[in-house]
């Protein structure tokens, strides 16, 4: 008690210090079993992105942290931009991670997939009637379009990724296009746009994967179903937006080889099984398969622009969302 | 003006006020003295309408106030009340808790009455004060002054002069009660301490056991007390033991006193009294062949208390002019001058 | 600083470097403004915020006015049908995360919620309240907050006695009457240090307006800051913030100085309760049953019935040690703040001037600002501080890493910056009730002001300290973005355990570790309530 008051644990070579902004159970049985197989202990502190990043600043060179994970491309692209992070030269990574997943530097790297999906109610719609992002802004959507609050980063990042796409003049035309279309103010979070859909109140929305995948498991009578947009094979740019949780080396890792020998047991088949499937997530090695349940949304093509474009863009895209009226 | 006739109040099971008459003229200031719990507080909380009469009747200026069943609440009674802490409105200045009760009043006849009131009470230059920058004696008259504002029909006070300090207290009370006369205002007052019930009222009700034990004037309190808890409650004294004969003379061990008070409650019979001797009834006396032995004294600045041993044994208090200074184990003559002579009859111990 | 006053000055300026430092931090921010985040803000972000934000305070702040003094004054000076169980029963709804309430009112009123599901399903009424508005944000946040209110005005209309509304009665005022010109008046310190808290917590909040997606001021900091990127920015929004709480609060207490309240030394006479009968009393326990009932039962009813469905999954041994730690850090935490408040207010009753008034006010500022930007704001000197501590050890041949950071210190202290002002108002408040006569009493005697404060205050304090004990203690429990900030490696708390659930969206998961801190909240209500009772018996 009176050392916690007063000492700061120091550090010992069997251990690697993490920053999460990914939940404690999604990732402590992780570090658990990195434990369990290697004997190197993983602390870890968790809280949201932006004080991780404010206090990886603050600390400086004496930061205890060695490994920085978040869970969007966003905020490890803003790490990179402010100096926080290193390039990691290992094969591995490179190996496992496809080229759009990581830094084009090598400074970070997606540990899981997160696709932004359609999710339409099934006795209100016919999939027929549905395509990309972009025809959201339709004027047949009129009143049954449902969207989550623009101030959480999977729209934001989304609305980036259109930027770099159609540039900023198209993208706004088309976000003024889901505001006008919305059948109720945006929702606070993804599963209450479901909810609204599955309700009635509106007929489709814009979700992650995994909140349906959660949704469904606690009730699974609802009518909602998977719409993979943007599928289009003569679509250059086509794909399904994704989004990726990731990690990077801090710039003044103390404990640099094992933070990277973590990242690289992160991404190798077995960890990536479990780091995907505890969230209902798509792995992002394309070695590993999904969930069955996930699989069981079907498969789909990504985006293949890297992700880093969205963090890149993103503040672009906040702010062309603020002009388009999009709360 | 005020008239309670036969007041009876009771808390649960406690009889605190057992049978309250008494009445009030006009302009009279009259007093409920008595020692803490004997009920004062209780009997003022029902004149002023805070608590509903249980048994009894209570008049203001011929209308019923309180009887059982009818209560008039406080505000409609026009009754004043002065409290012991003067519940000053720290939130207002001295103006405007005066004008406090005011408020039925046009602007100017207010602000005409707020400023009679100031000087009336000597507070004009403290108008814009706020309670907490007054002096205690400056609050009290505050105080006063907004109690008498709205011309109450009966102003209460209640143990109104006791956060002060001696002197203070009774420079004030004398104030108090000029102004009370001036203003020509029906007051009562309770208090514990009966030099201030002596220096302002014009009645005084000593309160004992829920009972008024007597009512009369100041005077008549102090030299004929109507029994014993009176005679040992107000003023000092001691009670020496006498034979009274058939001709109202009472034989004492000082002398033989004549005149009994004859307006007592039990007047003592025949045969074995006690004779209740005041400080002043004793003069000191160096011819006298009455000695007396100094046991204790007490400095007053112009005059001495001494307590003194009687050769039976028994002892008395004699108040002596300060130029006789005589040492405790002393020898000194007295001798008895009574003009009020109080006996009961002997209590069988 | 005169020799008589240096006293005053040492106790009161390290107390309000705690929080001065991180808000001269933040404020730092203001010396390099980024053009393009400012004018893109100017443009399309701040007109319609201000506007939002200001309905907000003016509905919370007429809202939490409202509920609390009504309910005060029922609670502390009538006596009505269930009246003591509602004098602490009436507090309970500060135990609980305002956000996790919001949710629950939006589970249950929302299109998708309950209560309209239900009416359309068996009724065929596709009707639901618009609790997504203004209206459902100014409800909700007012049913959180309006407790700091009821505590505060409580122990002022405790405070005062019954004397002032006898007075005002002979003086013609019905009960009425003299309550509004009377018993408000005078309690208006304390129904103003409640309302203060509770303003500056709903100018600082941003849990509850995010879930009805309510943009406020606070909300264009987190999105400059989260989604622009631009900490630099968000810090000078934040810095803007605090000046305009500081102003206002300095004002608010310049005004407050022209009178003082203290009641005379023998004032302190319990009040008569004014005994409610018929349909007075009715009135009376049905609003303050209603009240409880939306504020409280309501929402504990949810997250019940929520804790109870991932009970199985998610209870384990470690919920023993999240409560242990919350609770202990609740402790430590409430000590050193409420030892702060009463320094701070003590310094500022021996020096009475403008300056200590501002270096008061300045010192509970902390509260006005959003909790994850004064975490970053203390975070920073923490960590400067550090480094050059890891460098000089290093000299020394220590070699290591942090000294202070990640230590139960820098917790406590950052609380200490965060709820100085809430453990503050009732502190003040309460001093101010005692009479500077009293003072000058005890300087007669010969107590220097040490032993003054010791012997002849703090028994009089009591209930002033005991309600901010109790409002820091509950409010360090449900604190998140310092906990999650400054907490060493592994100390993890039922706060810290709700972010991890609601950080995914899973509010029915979070509803675990705040069904618990609502139960651990009820140990201070409790003891607060049963040593009030005892100090008015």
């Amino acid at each position: 008690m009176l050392a916690a008051l007063l000492f700061a644990g120091s550090a010992w070579a069997g251990e690697v210090v993490v920053y999460s902004a990914r939940n404690e159970q999604l990732i402590k049985p992780l570090f658990d079993a990195y434990t369990q197989e290697t004997g190197v202990r993983v602390r870890f502190i968790t809280d949201k992105e932006g004080p991780l990043l404010a206090r990886l600043k603050a600390e400086g060179r004496n930061t205890p942290a060695d490994v920085l994970l978040t869970v969007d491309a966003g905020n490890l692209w803003q790490a990179a931009n402010e100096k926080l992070l290193q390039p990691v030269d290992s094969a591995t990574l490179k190996a496992n991670i496809p080229a759009h997943l990581r830094d084009p530097g090598n400074q970070w790297f997606g540990l899981s997939v997160r696709a932004r999906t359609l999710v339409y109610n099934t006795a209100r719609v016919k999939p027929e009637a549905l395509s990309t992002y972009e025809d959201l802004a339709d004027p047949k959507w009129k009143g049954r379009l449902c969207l989550r609050s623009a101030k959480k980063v999977y729209n934001q990042s989304l609305v980036a990724m259109m930027i770099h796409e159609h540039g900023e003049a198209k993208t706004e035309r088309i976000v003024r296009g889901w505001v006008a279309n919305l059948a109720t103010a945006p929702l606070p979070d993804d599963t209450k746009a479901m909810e609204a859909v599955a309700a009635g109140q509106c007929d489709v929305t814009l979700v992650n994967t995994y909140y349906f995948g959660r949704l469904l498991q606690a009730k699974p009578g609802l009518p909602l179903a998977v719409f993979w947009p943007n599928q289009d094979a003569q679509d250059r740019h086509g794909g399904a937006h994704v989004n990726i949780s990731g990690a990077g080396l801090t710039r003044h890792a103390k404990r640099p080889r094992a933070a990277v020998r973590l990242l690289e047991w992160l991404s190798s088949d077995k960890a990536q099984q479990f780091y995907a499937d505890v969230n209902l997530e798509y792995p992002a090695n394309p070695a590993v398969q999904p969930h069955a349940a996930v699989a069981a949304w079907g498969e789909f093509r990504q985006n293949l622009i890297n992700v880093s474009e969205a963090g890149r863009l993103q503040a672009r895209a906040v702010m062309l969302m603020d002009r388009a009226g999009y709360k | 003006m005020l008239t309670l006739e036969h007041v009876a109040q009771a808390y649960g099971r406690q009889a605190i006020l057992r049978d309250i008459s008494f009445h009030l003229e006009a302009g009279q200031i009259g007093c409920l003295l008595g020692p803490s719990g004997c009920g004062k507080t209780t009997a003022l909380r029902l004149v002023a309408g805070f608590e509903a009469l249980q048994a009894g009747r209570i008049l203001l200026g011929g209308e019923a106030v309180g009887v059982p069943g009818v209560h008039l609440p406080p505000e409609r009674r026009r009754v004043g009340l002065m409290f012991q802490d003067y519940a000053l409105f720290p939130h207002l200045d001295v103006a405007a808790n005066i004008a406090f009760g005011l408020g039925s009043l046009e602007r100017a006849e207010r602000r005409r009455r707020v400023e009679e009131m100031l000087r009336l009470v000597d507070l004009a230059p403290v108008a814009r004060r706020y309670p907490h920058q007054l002096s205690g004696g400056q609050q009290q008259r505050v105080a006063l002054a907004r109690a008498l504002a709205p011309r109450p029909r009966l102003l209460l006070l209640d143990e109104a002069f006791s956060n002060l300090d001696v002197e203070l207290r009774e420079k004030l009370t004398l104030e108090v009660r000029d102004i009370l006369k001036h203003e020509g205002m029906t007051a009562l007052l309770v208090t514990h301490d009966q030099r201030e019930a002596f220096a302002m009222a014009d009645v005084v009700g000593v309160l004992h056991d829920g009972v008024i034990q007597q009512w009369a004037a100041p005077y008549d309190i102090y030299h004929r007390p109507r029994n014993r808890f009176i005679a040992g409650f107000i003023g000092q004294g001691v009670l020496l033991p006498g034979m009274l004969d058939g001709d109202g003379r009472v034989a004492i061990e000082l002398g033989v006193l004549r005149g009994v008070a004859g307006d007592v409650d039990r007047p003592a019979r025949e045969g074995a009294v006690e004779v209740l001797i005041r400080p002043d009834d004793i003069q000191h006396d160096v011819a006298s062949p009455l000695r007396a032995v100094v046991e204790q004294k007490i400095f007053h600045g112009a005059d001495f208390i001494y307590r003194l041993r009687l050769p039976s044994g028994s002892q008395v208090l004699a108040q002596v002019s300060s130029h006789h200074n005589h040492a405790v184990g002393e020898q000194i003559g007295i001798r008895l001058d009574v003009d009020h002579v109080v006996a009961f009859s002997r209590q069988e111990i | 600083m005169t020799a008589r006053s240096w006293p005053a000055w040492a106790a009161a300026l390290p107390i309000a470097a705690v929080t001065a430092v991180p808000v001269a931090v933040v404020a730092a921010s203001l010396l390099a403004p980024d053009a393009e985040i400012w004018s893109h803000l100017w443009q399309h972000v701040l007109p319609e915020l201000l506007v939002n934000t200001f309905w907000l305070v003016l509905g919370v702040g007429v809202g939490v006015t409202l509920l609390g003094v009504s309910l005060a004054w029922l609670t502390a000076a009538c006596e009505y049908p269930g009246r003591r169980f509602f004098a602490w029963a009436l507090l309970l709804p500060l135990a609980l995360p305002a956000y996790i309430t919001a949710f629950v009112w939006l589970g249950l009123f929302d299109f998708t919620g309950t209560v309209p599901t239900w009416l359309r399903e068996t009724w065929g009424v596709a009707w639901h309240p618009p609790i997504r508005s203004r209206g459902g944000v100014i409800l909700v946040m007012t049913l959180a907050l309006y407790p700091y209110v009821f505590l505060t005005a409580s122990a002022a209309f405790r405070g005062q006695g019954g004397r002032m509304l006898e007075a005002a009665q002979t003086l013609g005022l019905s009960r009425v009457a003299a309550f509004f010109r009377v018993a408000l008046p005078i309690a208006r310190p304390g129904i103003m240090a409640g309302l203060l808290l509770a303003l500056m917590e709903t100018l600082a909040d941003f849990g509850t307006v995010a879930v009805f997606n309510y943009d406020t001021f606070t909300t264009a900091i987190y999105k400059t800051w989260f989604s622009l990127f631009s900490l630099q920015a968000a810090s000078q929004l934040a810095s803007i913030l605090v000046l305009f709480v500081f102003v206002a609060v300095l004002l608010e207490s310049q005004l407050r100085a022209r009178t003082s309240f203290a009641a005379s030394p023998r004032g302190e006479v319990a009040m008569g309760r004014i005994r409610l009968t018929g349909w007075r009393a009715g009135l009376a326990a049905g609003w303050s049953a209603l009240v409880f009932a939306v504020a409280f039962v309501l929402p504990v009813w949810q997250i019940g019935v929520w804790a109870a469905d991932v009970f199985a999954r998610d209870f384990d041994s470690r919920y023993l040690v999240f409560v242990s730690r919350t609770l202990l850090l609740a402790a430590l935490g409430t000590a050193l703040v409420v030892a702060a408040a009463l320094l701070l207010a003590y310094a500022q009753r021996l020096r009475p001037t403008l300056a200590m008034r501002a270096v008061a006010r300045l010192a509970t500022l902390g509260y006005a600002l959003p909790g994850a930007v004064l975490a970053v704001g203390i975070f920073i000197p923490v960590a400067w501080l550090d480094n050059r501590l890891v460098e000089w050890l290093a000299v020394l041949g220590r070699d290591g890493g942090q000294v202070l950071g990640g230590t139960l210190l820098v917790m406590l202290l950052a609380y200490c910056a965060r709820f100085l002002a809430v453990g503050y108002g009732p502190v003040d408040a309460g001093l101010a009730r005692v009479s500077r006569a009293l003072d000058e009493v005890a300087q007669s005697l010969g107590a220097v002001a040490g032993r003054r404060l010791l012997r002849v205050h703090l028994p009089l304090l009591r209930a002033g300290l005991l309600t901010a004990a109790a409002l820091v203690f509950v409010d360090i429990m449900k604190e998140l973005p310092i906990t999650l900030m400054t907490r060493p490696f592994g100390w993890d708390t039922l706060a810290v355990r709700v972010f991890e659930m609601t950080s995914e969206g899973e509010w029915q998961r979070a509803a675990l570790p705040a069904a618990a801190i609502v139960l651990a909240g009820l140990l201070p209500v409790m003891l607060l309530i049963r040593s009030r009772e005892h100090a008015h018996a």
